[in-house]
């Protein structure tokens, strides 16, 4: 079974691990937006019960500098690029995907329409998609929040308005309190959420898109092992992307892609079989 | 990842801060208590023990991310690191059995420059870490230690013939008054006000870290308005 594995987006900086970068089927780089931002004060991450909490906030070079001198390096790595793209208005998102539009180094966009660190745009999801699809015609993936009453709906419309895959999911708001001071252990206060613990509510996302939407999908949230990309897979993606499992392991691609290998001698071959397990023939008909 | 040992990249480019680090799962020889610190010993195995200053992320068992540890000491075979059981991380370091193991990944980071004709070695508390093995590196040049409790000064054994105060007084009352070329560990404050009274000295700082090789980006601290990743850029400044 040949899964594509991925990195999350701000999980990974290929320059300074290049040799990490290696080890992944796409590098997806860190959310770009218009203008240069240097990103939330610290303290910018805490651990608490399991779950990683960060709050970045979006800090990268700017659009401009991302696609002339960023980029070109990326590309000298070797490796399929997916760049993603954040913003605080639809205008700020088609700026970005119509400087990345005639970069061929740009392979797919994602849509970072959910980071939990920074300001929302004033627009819906929707817009934000419709905004980006009339500035591109590379492939859009929309990051979706699994903070969403019903994001089998919401899959739809992201699917209607244009876009050609989902990355389902970002991070869940959260706060860590010091058990001592009861300050906020984050400067900003909430962080966004990952780890295994998200893994259920990743699942539960992917599960009910896979049923709404023909779109390929990436699944994320704390992947950790190859047991954890089979349970993807059942659930209806058709690749993932590591996270927090990458901090605690930079090795953790090739790992991975050897637990996925024995998972093969237990019998699963195929994504469609195990597809079958997870949601019966119904859904299985339909691939 | 074919069994425990790798070797991550080829260390070609200056720009790869995996390229002479390893990550390997070394086995715990013991957990000793120095006043109410811990030095947690590990078998060497294959791993480098770096640059004075460096540092490595420690498996926390039970925890999802890896804390980061200067080194303290390498005796032959070994790597050793002095922890300050604080939180549940440094207290599941703390709590390692003999014959444990966890995976440790390292050398990380820029240390200490040992290019310095009159070193003074300064830290505070548990910034006492990286003092043993940098002071083993530069024969033994006087150390200046400052510690909250006499209980806490137990520590200073690590590093015999080193000054000691503890508080109320603070170790900056220490700093010599003839130039010399200054070292230091410890808490933010301490740190601040020896750069203060020594601007040029060397200072280790600290900061929450998830990955320890630049891709977290939570690691950060701001240089002249800039937000630098302190495992890229530091932790020596």
């Amino acid at each position: 079974m040949n899964v594509p594995v991925l990195n999350a987006s701000g999980c990974l900086d290929a320059l300074t691990a290049p040799e990490v970068a290696a080890t992944l089927d796409a590098f997806v780089t860190k959310t770009v937006t218009p203008l240069p931002r240097e990103g939330n004060p610290p303290p910018r991450i805490a651990e608490v019960d399991g779950w990683m909490l960060n709050s970045i906030g979006l800090q990268n070079p700017g659009i401009e500098v991302f696609s002339t001198s960023v980029l070109p390096r990326l590309q000298d790595l070797g490796v399929p690029l997916w760049v993603s793209v954040g913003g605080f208005s639809s205008s700020d998102y088609k700026t970005c995907c119509e400087r990345l539009d005639d970069l061929d180094a740009a392979q797919v966009i994602e849509l970072n329409l959910s980071c939990p660190n920074v300001d929302e745009a004033p627009e819906t999801v929707v817009e934000l998609v419709q905004a980006s699809r009339s500035a591109t015609s590379k492939p859009l993936y929309a990051k979706l929040s699994p903070a969403t009453p019903d994001i089998a709906e919401l899959a739809r419309s992201v699917a209607d308005a244009g876009a050609n895959g989902l990355s389902l999911v970002n991070t869940l708001r959260g706060l860590a309190l010091d058990q001592a001071t009861l300050r906020p252990r984050l400067a900003l206060g909430t962080g966004g959420a990952s780890g295994p613990a998200l893994r259920p509510i990743a699942l539960a996302c992917v599960y009910a898109c896979a049923n709404a939407v023909e779109l390929p999908i990436v699944g994320i949230g704390g992947v950790m092992s190859g047991a954890d990309v089979i349970d993807f897979i059942a659930a209806g993606a058709s690749a993932v992307a590591l996270g927090t499992v990458l901090f605690a392991d930079p090795l953790s691609p090739a790992r991975i892609r050897d637990e996925l290998e024995r998972a093969r001698s237990r019998g699963y071959s195929s994504a469609v079989e195990i597809r079958r397990l997870a949601h019966g023939l119904a859904f299985a008909s339909r691939t | 990842m074919k069994g425990q040992h790798a070797v991550l990249g080829s260390g070609s480019s200056q720009t790869q801060v995996l390229g002479t680090a390893r990550r390997e799962r070394l086995t715990v020889v013991d957990n000793e208590a120095v006043g109410p610190y811990v030095l947690l010993r590990l078998e060497r195995s294959g791993m480098e023990p770096g640059v004075p200053g460096q540092f490595f992320m420690l498996e926390a068992p039970g925890q999802l991310l890896p804390r980061p540890m200067s080194l303290c000491l390498a005796p032959p075979g070994e790597l050793a690191f002095l922890l300050e059981p604080i939180g549940p991380g440094t207290r599941a370091l703390a709590a390692l059995a003999p014959q444990e193991r966890i995976y440790v990944l390292g050398p990380l980071g820029n240390g200490f420059d040992l290019a310095v004709e009159r070193p003074v070695l300064v830290a505070g508390g548990i910034g006492l870490a990286p003092m043993p093995y940098l002071s083993e590196a530069l024969g033994g040049p006087p150390a200046l230690l400052g510690f909250r409790s006499e209980r806490h000064a137990e520590a200073a054994r690590l590093l015999p013939g080193a000054e000691v105060v503890v508080e109320p007084r603070l170790v900056t009352e220490l700093l010599p008054g003839e130039p010399s070329d200054i070292l230091a560990c410890g808490p933010e404050p301490m740190l601040e006000a020896v750069r203060e009274l020594a601007p040029s000295a060397q200072l280790a700082w600290e900061a929450p870290m998830a990955c320890g090789y630049g891709a977290c980006y939570g690691c950060v601290v701001e240089v002249e308005g800039r937000y630098i990743r302190l495992c890229i850029e530091g932790p020596v400044l």
